[in-house]
């Protein structure tokens, strides 16, 4: 059962396994001074290229072909998603990580400040043929640092024998929902995974309805960590908005629904409604359900909702001893339309190369509206400081669906976060 | 072989090979096993230049030779393995966690100074305004591969130009391919792609000057930008320039970051020791003062519960099993109880924590509750509680099995046939004797639970939170709290953990100290 992409976000998932990541990454650390570090020497050619498992099976026929084409070796190597980035991080300081790693682009401001990799200078016509939100979601501190393949976002499932019409607004699907819930039909109106620990990812879409923002823009257009979201009255409005959905409002919000029981309420046609992303549509087709793909809505009246924009992306390792090579794969490999279209036939979303979408989606509904679902979207912010909002945020979210008072609830968690960011 | 100066035999030291021929070549076998051992460790050490690495190996296995060579030192033929062992897994951890403990090494802060100088570098160039760029081919002057490294460049308007660390030079004989790339030119030798991969440092380091600071650099094999690096380091002041912005980074060598006048850093840093400043900042942190009595606490408790629970329920379930009455399926009972045991514990405490689950959880449906089990501060710990000495009361069933059966039934007998009940001849005849045996994996059972990282991470994740203290919650355990701490913010910052680890090992370390004293105490008075 796939809950989440490859680490785009601390989903509770991926941070549970993080404990035994750190472990091992101490480990491997002290391995790597034990060993004293570093002393690969690069072969005349061979490239190795990391990436999730599910990724890995598809590109290896394309590195092969690479690797025919340019005489030279190359291995494509598969490694557990949620880890993949601390694991070449801890690599690339052991001087031992592999030439390119595909992962999601909020990744990049970790490994930047780690100088794990390389800005990518895409040839100047080829930008044009990306789609500009996956070239600006790549883009930090003005450096393109990866060549983006396929793009995400939240949206809304809906069950269409239980909701048969996308909902123009949170309270018409409110509505809808509950409906659906009193007459029998549906064990719970929504399901948006919340936890215990609650889940800013998700809430995101709400959250920006609302008003709410997590940091403020720099000159470069980047996040601006000084100015940061939450614990302003707007972040704070917003969280009252939420709590009007939560366990003591309408009841559509509850810390009882999480990643893993999200999924299964959906493929049980227990549920008419399901906010969550590209990643769970293979499993609600193999449940039989009749399923329909709409934008999540925003509250009436209120902003646009925006969530999250996640891109994957290739990057190439700052400590590549091929980098020659790595580079000529990012730039001139990766822009294949058909490596695109092989990976979207493999995980359908919606590629980053404009001719790859448009062609797939006359043929594909889900495509059409995913690509709608990612207009109002906004890249997930890149910098480092953006780990320091999901766990404090996330809990005083879990903390006002659980009907506690938003106003000290997000203070507290203002606290933590400045705290981190120092 | 025994001379006469051999001094008297030491308990065991008549197993040492003293005669027999396979004796000797077991010795010799294991001799050239660790003889192969060193070399096989030996040989990377020596290509990375570790030479305290190499000193290390040729140590150790000089030691292990000298021991077991000699026909003395006994003791030390049984002590060594041991030691090594215990100095490998156990000592050189605790060693490597205290002296990161000292540094700042984490997320932004991993390499060295030099790494982080040479990423900001490469970090910055841009293209340049009017941003030309070319077809490249890699190719070699002369006629050999190895000649002097050239890139062969096609401009967009079809000029074509030969570029080195010299600079531009018109190469207009030069014949161009369907893709607009130099094929070949006289007096160049193109390379192929793993030639010229197998010359990268090369490739990367060339930047063909256009004048101004401008270069001409390798975007991978076949295309060639014209950009500048907007920072530079400058080794006089020890200070990176943006000649964009005009700002002045200055090295700060106690953080390692290169800051400006106005706060504002660069995210490279690199690793450097700071002393005791992680452990002045645990002591600093109000947070950390005003949480961590109470995590404390609880953890104890916590511990303890979970000690006390499946000696408890263990010892019950043995003692009811261990009757000298035949009992029917007494191995399938013993199967059974061991099941739990058997499980993946990882799987167990997801599932555990879906049955609480308040609106979908087994729990609340087969009570008939509305119970929001992981919610509330008591039910939360219970919870905790309960799953733990569900997992672990096995083992202490398996060990008290073990440790009963080893009680002779004579002295409970002949405590009967004195008039002691049944109650009685437990509690002064098998449980002080059964004490004696279980003492010990009970301080180990607590030292254990007193770090059972995810015990608390896979059912409770430490909640549920004051709304008031997101990083405090009431069943986080000191680990689960700082993993938290050191993880869960600004990614990781191992120096920062290792500090609270050190702090955690001490407190663990004195606990374990108190109770192995008591134990001690235990044993004089049955002796």
């Amino acid at each position: 059962m796939r809950l989440r992409t490859p680490g785009t976000t601390p989903s509770p998932l991926s941070r549970r396994a993080g404990a035994p990541a750190g472990a091992a990454a101490l480990l491997l650390a002290a391995a790597a001074c034990g060993g004293g570090g570093g002393g690969e020497t690069a072969a005349q050619g061979s490239l190795t290229i990391w990436s999730d498992p599910e990724r890995a099976e598809v590109l290896e026929p394309f590195a092969m072909e690479f690797g025919e084409a340019n005489g030279v070796e190359v291995k494509v190597e598969a490694l557990p998603a949620d880890d993949l980035q601390g694991d070449f991080v801890t690599a690339h300081e052991a001087g031992s990580g592999p030439d390119i790693v595909v992962g999601a682009h909020d990744w990049i401001g970790n490994l930047v400040q780690n100088g794990a990799i390389e800005p990518v200078r895409l040839p100047e016509g080829a930008e044009a043929d990306y789609d500009p939100a996956a070239i600006d979601a790549v883009t930090y501190q003005g450096q393109v640092y990866g060549v983006p393949y396929a793009m995400e976002s939240l949206l809304l499932l809906r069950n269409t024998e239980l909701a048969p019409d996308a909902p123009a607004t949170m309270e018409e699907l409110v509505e809808t929902g509950k409906a659906a819930k009193e007459d029998g039909k549906a064990k719970e109106a929504l399901a948006l995974q919340v936890g215990q620990t609650g889940d800013p990812f998700h809430l995101q879409p709400l959250y920006t309805s609302a008003g709410g923002y997590l940091f403020g823009t720099d000159g470069d257009g980047d996040p601006d960590p000084s100015d940061l979201g939450v614990g302003t009255d707007a972040s704070v409005e917003a969280m009252e908005r939420i709590a009007e959905l939560g366990e003591e409002g309408e009841g559509v919000l509850k810390r009882s629904i999480d990643a893993d029981n999200a999924p299964s309420l959906f493929e049980g046609g227990d549920v008419p409604y399901y906010v969550t992303g590209p990643w769970a549509l293979a499993g609600a087709k193999d449940a039989g359900i009749d399923y329909a793909v709409s934008p999540v809505p925003g509250f009436e009246g209120a902003e646009e909702a925006a969530p999250f924009l996640g891109v994957q992306a290739f990057f190439v390792a700052a400590g590549s001893g091929n980098k020659v090579l790595a580079e000529e794969f990012a730039v001139n490999g990766v822009g294949a339309p058909e490596l695109a279209s092989a990976l979207y036939e493999a995980d359908p979303r919606p590629p980053a190369l404009i001719e790859v979408s448009e062609t797939y989606q006359e043929s594909d509904p889900d495509l059409a509206a995913m690509r709608e679902a990612l207009e109002s979207a906004v890249p997930m912010p890149v910098i480092p400081e953006m780990s320091a909002i999901w766990d404090p945020f996330g809990k005083a979210q879990a903390a006002v669906i659980g009907g506690e008072d938003p106003a000290s609830a997000v203070a507290a968690a203002e606290k933590a976060v400045s705290e981190q960011i120092g | 072989m025994a001379t006469e100066k051999t001094p008297p035999p030491l308990p065991g030291g008549g197993l040492a090979p003293r005669g027999p021929l396979a004796g000797h070549l077991a010795k010799a076998a294991m001799l050239a096993l660790s003889a192969g051992i060193a070399a096989w460790a030996a040989w990377p050490l020596y290509e990375a230049r570790n030479w305290i690495g190499l000193g290390l190996v040729a140590a150790v296995t000089g030691l292990v030779w000298w021991v077991y060579l000699s026909e003395r030192r006994v003791p030390a033929k049984y002590l060594l393995p041991g030691l090594l062992l215990l100095t490998a897994f156990q000592v050189v951890p605790v060693v490597y966690t205290v002296a990161t403990s000292a540094t700042n090494h984490g997320d932004g802060h991993r390499g060295t100074k030099e790494e982080a100088i040479a990423r900001i570098e490469a970090s910055s160039v841009t293209r340049t305004a009017d941003g030309r760029e070319f077809a490249l081919t890699i190719a070699a002057e002369g006629d050999s591969p190895s000649g002097e490294l050239v890139f062969l460049l096609a401009g967009e308007d079809g000029e074509v130009y030969a570029g080195d660390a010299e600079g531009l030079t018109p190469l207009p004989g030069a014949r161009t391919g369907p893709t607009g790339r130099v094929l070949d030119a006289d007096g160049y030798t193109p390379l192929t792609a793993a030639q010229a991969n197998g010359r990268g440092a090369e490739v990367s380091g060339l930047a063909v000057p256009t004048g101004d600071g401008a270069g001409i650099r390798a975007q991978g094999l076949s295309a060639a930008y014209e950009g500048r690096a907007a920072r530079v380091y400058d080794d006089g002041c020890d200070c990176i320039t943006d000649s964009e912005t005009g700002t002045v980074y200055t090295a700060d060598d106690e953080r390692g970051v290169f800051a400006a006048d106005g706060g504002e850093r660069l995210s490279q840093g690199w690793r450097v020791g700071v002393g005791a400043d992680n452990y002045a900042r645990i002591a600093a942190d109000p947070g950390i003062a005003s949480a961590f009595l109470s995590i404390l606490g609880w953890n104890t408790a916590f511990a303890a519960g979970t000690t006390l629970g499946v000696f408890v329920l263990g010892l019950a379930v043995a003692l009811a099993l261990h009757t000298p009455d035949r009992l029917r399926g007494r191995t399938l009972y013993r199967l059974l109880l061991v099941l739990p045991y058997a499980m993946p514990a990882f799987a167990m405490m997801l599932l555990w924590r879906d049955m609480f689950n308040a609106d979908f959880g087994l729990v609340n449906r087969v009570l008939g509750t509305d119970t929001d089990w992981l919610g509330g501060t008591g039910t939360a710990r219970a919870v905790a509680l309960t799953v733990n000495i569900w997992l672990g009361f096995p083992y202490m069933f398996l060990i008290c099995t073990g440790a009963l059966q080893a009680i002779p039934r004579e002295l409970v007998q002949a405590a009967r046939l004195d008039g002691a009940g049944a109650r009685q001849a437990f509690r002064h005849v098998t449980l002080p004797l059964l004490m004696v045996a279980v003492a010990p994996v009970l301080i180990a059972t607590f030292a254990f639970n007193f770090n059972n990282f995810n015990a608390i991470w896979l059912t409770t994740e430490g909640g549920p939170f004051p709304p008031d203290s997101p990083t405090a919650g009431s069943t986080d355990l000191l680990i689960t709290y700082t993993y938290r701490l050191a993880f869960g913010g600004q990614g990781a910052e191992y120096g920062y953990a290792a500090a609270v680890s050190v702090l955690i090992f001490l407190i663990v370390t004195l606990i374990s100290y108190a109770g192995l004293r008591k134990s001690a105490s235990l044993e004089e008075v049955n002796r």
